[in-house]
């Protein structure tokens, strides 16, 4: 899995390619951490149109950002969430605590 | 039900083989004509299946994880993943939703998942002796041109 990033206006965008799983999650964790203490982002975007398969690892990974933007008093949300991950999410209920948009809104 | 064919795979429960044993599961469940979705459904309980196998049932040593996949009668794929681990002390509760002893990186929905994703979920587990969970699909038969 690669983990890609942007960074304009106080916005971090991450871009999540390829599959999620436990062996990948730590890793990216680790390199998501990074960039947020470089860019001390405002707003977290979690994009997942690049995303072909997550179990619910990335459910864990999703929430960690969240808390770790929560701790600095910034917002974290997930976007174009489809297909596979999409199911993995509705399956999670965790769209009650966390934003997720599909793209087709 | 009649078994009409299968596989069966060991492999050592470091994390770098989930990725595997989900792509060898969709590439046996791919005779059967699944739909992308269903296809998906398989690779996500498996990953969910084995890797609680590699984060919980060896905390000291690298084990064996065992993956046997069998297509029975009525279009129905049945998948076992068994380890030789620590086991589950109280079955009940390790599949209840955001339970878990896994840390951080592990969300505790591991089941929920399976549950939801499978048509069939069966946890048998002993203390010191391992666990093995049972998950079952029936696939949906497509028209033919």
């Amino acid at each position: 899995m690669k983990v890609l990033s942007s960074y304009r206006e106080g916005r971090l965008t991450l871009f999540f390619k390829g599959e999620l799983d436990h062996h990948e999650a730590a890793s990216a964790l680790r390199r998501i951490t990074q960039t947020m203490d470089d860019y001390l982002p405002r707003d977290c975007v979690v994009d997942m149109s690049g995303l072909t398969f997550m179990d619910s690892s990335g459910i864990a990974l999703i929430l960690k950002i969240c808390r770790l933007m929560a701790e600095t008093g910034g917002r974290a949300w997930v976007e174009n969430a489809r297909n596979q991950p999409l199911k993995v999410i509705d399956a999670s209920g965790i769209d009650r605590m966390v934003k997720i948009t599909t793209g087709a809104e | 039900m009649k078994q009409l064919n299968y596989i069966k795979l060991e492999f050592p429960a470091r994390s770098v083989n989930e990725g595997f044993a989900r792509a060898a599961a969709a590439a046996f469940a791919a005779q059967m004509d699944p739909t992308l979705e269903e296809l998906g459904d398989i690779k996500t309980a498996v990953s969910e299946a084995v890797t609680n196998a590699i984060v919980h049932a060896y905390p000291d040593a690298i084990g064996t994880v065992a993956l046997r996949l069998r297509i029975l009668e009525g279009n129905v794929l049945e998948i076992t993943v068994r380890d030789k681990g620590r086991g589950i002390p109280d079955v009940k509760q390790a599949m209840e939703p955001l339970f878990s002893t896994g840390g951080e990186e592990r969300s505790g929905m591991g089941f929920t998942i399976m549950d939801s994703f499978m048509d069939g979920l069966r946890v048998r587990s002993a203390v010191g002796k391992g666990t093995t969970v049972t998950m079952s699909k029936r696939i949906s038969v497509k028209a033919r041109i």
